[in-house]
């Protein structure tokens, strides 16, 4: 199952970015072998509907969830309706390192 | 709603219709219409009938659900009459479109949907539930089993930008406005007084 995670940087020491559509970079992490991808997001200085390409941006990766501080209110149906679930983390202390690291111990621990 | 229509909404509101409350749309339909067969008289091609979401939403929770429209009305966050209007339009569109043959589309309104939100109390994140069919024991992020279920949804709290309260006109109480319960049959919990209606 691939998991994305908006990051501040592009690097795995960077930071969990609170925004959703306007984030830099995202992460994907792939729970069933482990890869990790970044990709840059290329619509973090559109100034309108930056949250629903991301999420075509996203959902043409297969993600089945996704890792942000906050998502709009035209992000959410739109998540909803392809049946991807939203994770909300306010702690923007994490890295995406210690959240990857998170996820591993929860899906191994399923398999 | 964006800022700068909110901000139109502000400024013409005595010119402009009042803005229509989002409906909650709980399970949305499983087909996208309905095909009239055996059609009696061809040639014309008649135009379908657009049946909203919400209406398709109104008409499931009193007839399948078999919910009162009081009821239907708080599950669908809109007040009693508004959803007696919107559950009166779903059934002459319906019965439109089975005397006239015409084939039945289910799309659009003015709707939300909502999946059930979770909090895990371990790490402090919030997620919600996309399948509505199985149920969740664990959280998504951390694998801890201590989570709840999250009922008032903070990150809608811009939706509700625009959401009244019912003030107590003696001694200057006030709580939330809840839709589909007039103020007036609110009681002021200190002075007994009927509540009245504040536009923020």
């Amino acid at each position: 199952m691939k998991i994305a995670i908006t990051s501040q940087g592009n690097s795995l020491e960077s930071k969990l970015d609170q925004r959703f559509g306007h984030c830099q970079f995202f992460v994907t992490y792939d729970s069933d072998n482990g890869t990790i991808e970044i990709i840059p997001n290329p619509y973090h200085n559109v100034e309108e509907q930056a949250g629903a390409l991301a999420v075509k941006l996203l959902s043409s990766k297969n993600v089945a969830k996704i890792i942000s501080g906050e998502f709009g209110l035209k992000v959410k149906p739109m998540l909803d309706s392809l049946k991807i679930q939203m994770i909300i983390l306010k702690d923007d202390s994490k890295t995406v390192q210690t959240i990857i690291e998170m996820l591993n111990k929860t899906y191994s621990k399923e398999e | 709603m964006n800022h700068s229509s909110l901000y139109l909404y502000r400024t013409f509101a005595r010119f402009m219709p009042r803005l229509k409350i989002p409906r909650k749309v709980n399970n949305p339909p499983k087909v996208k219409g309905f095909k009239p067969y055996g059609v009696i008289s061809e040639g014309e091609k008649l135009d379908p009938v657009i049946l909203n979401y919400e209406e398709y939403e109104a008409l499931k929770m009193c007839d399948y659900d078999m919910y009162n429209h009081h009821q239907a009305s708080i599950m669908m966050n809109v007040s009693r009459p508004t959803y007696t209007r919107i559950y009166a339009s779903a059934r002459m569109k319906i019965a439109k479109a089975f005397v006239e043959g015409r084939k039945i589309e289910i799309e659009g309104g003015k709707v939300y949907f909502d999946s059930n939100w979770f909090y895990c109390k371990s790490c402090g994140c919030h997620f919600n539930n996309p399948e509505i069919n199985t149920s969740v024991s664990a959280c998504p992020l951390c694998g801890s089993s201590e989570i709840e279920q999250h009922f008032e949804d903070t990150t809608t709290s811009q939706e509700n930008i625009n959401d009244d309260m019912c003030v107590c006109p003696k001694c200057g109480y006030t709580k939330k406005h809840m839709r589909g319960v007039p103020c007036r049959n609110e009681r002021c919990p200190s002075c007994n007084t009927p509540l009245v209606r504040q536009n923020p």
